[in-house]
């Protein structure tokens, strides 16, 4: 890897480990320092390497500076409370060091353990997947603002709030009792998840960004199935959802960033080894008695990669969806489940359905009810679809609202 | 949900129909966000225990009629939950009622 696309790439995988690392000796309240130091230390290495040339483990060579700069940090931080404790002043370097582990095993758990200090459910949502990604995917401010089409100030303030919070809240760095892992392990996934809906769903053009974070969301969820604590049936389960949805990602947007419909997707560019992960880890989600809302939506999403449109898959997606709507209502999955139904029992039937609905603010709504009545009552159809029209916000969804209009003339 | 005669024994298919029509109803009233929640009762190994403790195996002695399950909607009015009522795959079965309660605990479920 060449110097100039090696430093951005430790950026991404290495940054967050020190901040955790250094944020868990220092406390949640230091955050700041502990990102300082991070910052520092790849700035360090960007006006170094290039004239003494990259050292031979570029990594090893980030924690050593890292280290240095924590203790610097600590010893100046000690001179000025030398009277707090004399002892400790007279003590050699190695008192710095004790606690600044960057221990492969260190790194992983302070990873997790920030993972849960940051999805509380104190901040909003979006706070949370804004703190992950600068914390622990390592993104720029800049990055951040455009996935979520907003800008710098926005998110700067936004991140600003949420460590307050955090602060007040006095947040440790560290993993749940066993009493409270699950439901504190709930946020985390649900965090993951909307990252990864993110990526998958954003109206960001930015193809790159997009995968970034579906990627990221997909590392962060590996890292919990991976560990003895946290490697629970729905977190393996939500992998599996994760795996399932990334298998379409090249077929669902073309080359011109536009959104390729599900039924109009070149088959050939579903990834198959993706396809496959997603089912051994559907198949790891089976253990013990859970059956999650993640593993319901794993489920929906493993009918998705199968190619054949048979009575069969319809059927099956029209149980899974009603027994995700007793767990979890949302709008999207009743407009689904009707969908389903429309394969199943026809679209007179799934018209009924849907009229019962009433979600009259919502475009999706106005999109199915337009394709449920195309060839039974074509006038009502574009009825629907204008109405769909209106209340679309992003570009891409009048486009392909606007294309269904163009089909029924 | 109340069956005129819980001892008829249904094949397996026809289990599964109802299972699946069963299902397909809930789903509809979830997908309206009014599913509150619910439990089918199995009818084997069921008891009952009478005015004297004295007790007897199944539900079924003089009357027939049993429950086979309870529901919880978030209805409006108890038209509103007679109506999600109607399409309960029990009234197929001739004789067989669904009865109409409001709870007690929250004002408008029914």
């Amino acid at each position: 890897m060449k110097q100039q696309e090696l430093i951005p790439h430790l950026f991404r995988t290495e940054y967050r480990k020190i901040v955790s690392v250094l944020c868990k000796r220092f406390g949640f309240d230091q955050i700041e320092i502990a990102e300082d130091i991070a910052a520092d230390t790849f700035l360090a290495a960007s006006q170094t390497w290039p004239y003494k040339g990259i050292p031979q483990n570029p990594v090893a060579w980030l924690y050593f500076v890292a280290k240095n700069k924590a203790k610097n940090h600590l010893q100046r931080n000690l001179v000025f409370e030398s009277k707090v404790s004399e002892e400790l002043k007279r003590s050699t370097d190695e008192a710095y060091e004790t606690g600044i582990d960057l221990s492969p095993q260190n790194i992983n758990d302070s990873q997790l353990q920030m993972m849960f200090a940051i999805c509380q459910p104190s901040i909003p949502p979006e706070a949370q997947i804004g703190l992950s990604l600068r914390i622990l995917c390592g993104f720029g401010i800049e990055e951040i603002a455009d996935a979520f089409l907003s800008n710098k100030e926005t998110i700067n303030k936004r991140l600003f709030r949420a460590k307050e919070k955090l602060r007040q809240e006095n947040v440790k760095i560290e993993f749940p009792g066993p009493a409270e892992i699950d439901e504190r392990l709930g946020s985390v996934l649900t965090t993951l998840y909307l990252l990864f809906n993110e990526g998958y769903y954003s109206s960001s053009q930015d193809t790159t960004i997009r995968r970034d974070l579906c990627d990221e969301a997909m590392r962060l969820c590996t890292m919990l199935v991976e560990n003895k604590l946290t490697g629970k049936p729905e977190v393996n389960a939500l992998l599996a959802l994760m795996y399932f949805q990334a298998s379409r990602f090249n077929a669902r947007i073309d080359q011109n960033g536009e959104l390729v419909l599900y039924d109009d997707q070149d088959t050939n560019l579903w990834d198959a080894e993706l396809i496959s992960k997603g089912a051994y880890f559907l198949n790891c989600a089976t253990t013990g008695n859970t059956l999650s809302k993640y593993h319901i939506q794993a489920a929906i999403a493993y009918w998705g990669t199968q190619k054949a449109d048979t009575p069969e898959k319809w059927k099956n997606v029209l149980q899974l969806y009603n027994q995700l709507l007793q767990i979890e209502y949302s709008p999207i999955a009743a407009l689904n489940r009707t969908y389903a139904l429309s394969k199943t029992a026809g679209k007179e039937a799934a018209i009924i359905e849907a009229e019962k609905l009433k979600l009259s603010n919502n475009h999706f709504y106005y999109t199915l009810l337009g394709e449920l009545y195309t060839d039974i009552d074509n006038g009502i159809a574009r009825q629907h679809f204008q109405n769909a029209l209106t209340l679309a916000r992003t570009q891409t969804d009048k486009q392909i609202i606007q294309r269904k209009i163009d089909c029924l003339a | 949900m109340r069956h005129e005669d819980g001892s008829k024994i249904a094949s397996p298919e026809q289990m599964q129909e109802w299972m699946k029509q069963t299902m397909d109803w809930i789903g509809g009233i979830a997908a309206q966000n009014k599913f509150v929640g619910g439990t089918g009762l199995l009818f084997a190994d069921a008891k009952v225990v009478h005015h004297n403790k004295m007790v007897t195996d199944g539900p079924f002695g003089e009357i027939k009629e049993t429950i086979g399950g309870f529901i919880t909607v978030r209805a409006e009015s108890a038209e509103e939950a007679a109506e999600f009522a109607k399409g309960c795959p029990v009234l197929q079965g001739e004789g067989n009622t669904m009865e109409v309660r409001r709870t007690h605990k929250n004002e408008g479920g029914h």
